[in-house]
């Protein structure tokens, strides 16, 4: 088997934790201002998962979901995705246009989605870039609704070169209020293996292997 | 009639009356042989499309291309399927995002994994006899031994057999 990821302990797992929180917070924040509404961040979780877990885990790989998906590059670098289930993006759109959207995504719909994915993704990038002390550069965030399998496959094709598992950092990002109830959005932040190393040097905490 | 499911990078074969599928196909591949004879069909969930893009030693074979697709024909092979009579088709390669995200390398993995299957399959002289990839949607599949039929399902789209 391939073994191309970091052996992490407790302490790294924590660290992770700290990037993710800081991250994801701040994504919470400019959602907040975008919706006019309170929403909820969930405590970050990391785990390292195989890939086919990973799939199961964003709701099993033919669950249809909204996701955009930015690749970033720099002194680190990784994917990040914000994935919100079908029936809570339509919440969503309705939530901010006021139209319900019954025969499908119009385009307006998509470019609700894929507005919400840049603001998520921007403040989360630009949080951790400060965090880190690292420049990041983040590619034009792009949209997809499809099935979760298929979209979290494709953001892990480059992690594959090194490894069959991922090392996962992930935040449930929820608008509050009745008019998006229902399940709860995600924030999955995927570092390249070869990426933990410089995080951790430029948070002054040691890695081996 | 049982159904065996296979993950990314990942093999199975199975024999009439059993089906095989893989679920979610993006920019991976659903790469299926088939022995009409024995009844006997296969199925690797391709990620990549070159060991060579491996940057550890020690892999698992399914991932890629190069190396899953002889994987699959070597365990068809031991189940008892003839090389002469296996036909091979093959799902997905999808481009699930639209270029202009950036990393167009990265981007573009669904037709050079599309184009990895076709050379590898013909490198070992299986006949690919049809195929249903590209576009920009996932796609689940299922190769269904009692006729070797490969349903392809996809969401909004009617199911298709080829």
């Amino acid at each position: 088997m391939s073994n191309g990821m970091p052996r992490l302990d407790a302490m790294h797992l924590d660290v992770l934790r700290e990037v993710g929180n800081i991250g994801a917070g701040n994504a919470a924040s400019a959602l907040s201002g975008l919706l006019g509404t309170r929403v909820d961040m969930k405590v970050t979780r990391v785990m390292s998962m195989p890939f086919n877990e990973i799939v199961d885990f964003a709701g099993g790989a033919e669950t249809p979901v909204a996701t955009v998906y930015t690749r970033f590059d720099g002194s680190i670098a990784g994917n990040i995705l914000f994935v919100i289930g079908i029936d809570q993006a339509m919440a969503l759109i309705r939530h901010v246009t006021g139209a319900v959207e019954d025969d499908g995504i119009s385009e307006m719909g998509f470019s609700v989605l894929q507005e919400t994915g840049n603001i998520v993704i921007g403040s989360c990038m630009t949080a951790m870039s400060d965090f880190l002390g690292f420049e990041l550069l983040p590619s034009v965030p792009t949209l997809a609704v499809d099935m979760a399998g298929a979209i979290l496959s494709f953001s892990l094709s480059e992690i594959g070169r090194s490894a069959d598992e991922a090392i996962m950092i992930d935040a449930g990002i929820t608008p509050e209020g009745a008019s998006l109830s229902g399940g709860s959005g995600r924030l999955f932040l995927l570092p390249d293996p070869e990426s933990f190393g410089r995080m951790f040097a430029a948070l002054g905490v040691r890695i081996d292997g | 009639m049982a159904n065996a499911r296979v993950g990314i990078a990942e093999a199975a074969v199975v024999r009439n009356p059993d089906s095989v599928t893989t679920l979610g196909l993006g920019s991976c591949i659903g790469v299926a042989m088939f022995d009409s004879v024995n009844r006997i069909g296969g199925l690797v969930h391709v990620m990549l499309p070159s060991s060579s893009l491996s940057k550890t030693k020690d892999f698992n074979a399914g991932k890629f291309a190069d190396t899953g697709v002889p994987l699959l024909l070597d365990m068809m092979l031991k189940a008892g399927a003839s090389k002469a009579r296996i036909v091979a088709k093959i799902a997905g390669g999808a481009q699930m995002f639209a270029i202009g995200g950036g990393g167009d390398s990265v981007l573009r993995i669904g037709p050079q994994n599309t184009d990895a299957c076709k050379a590898a399959l013909k490198k070992l002289g299986i006949p690919l006899i049809a195929e249903e990839t590209g576009g920009n949607h996932g796609r689940t599949v299922e190769l269904f031994c009692d006729s070797g039929e490969y349903e392809i399902r996809a969401i909004g789209k009617e199911k298709k057999r080829i």
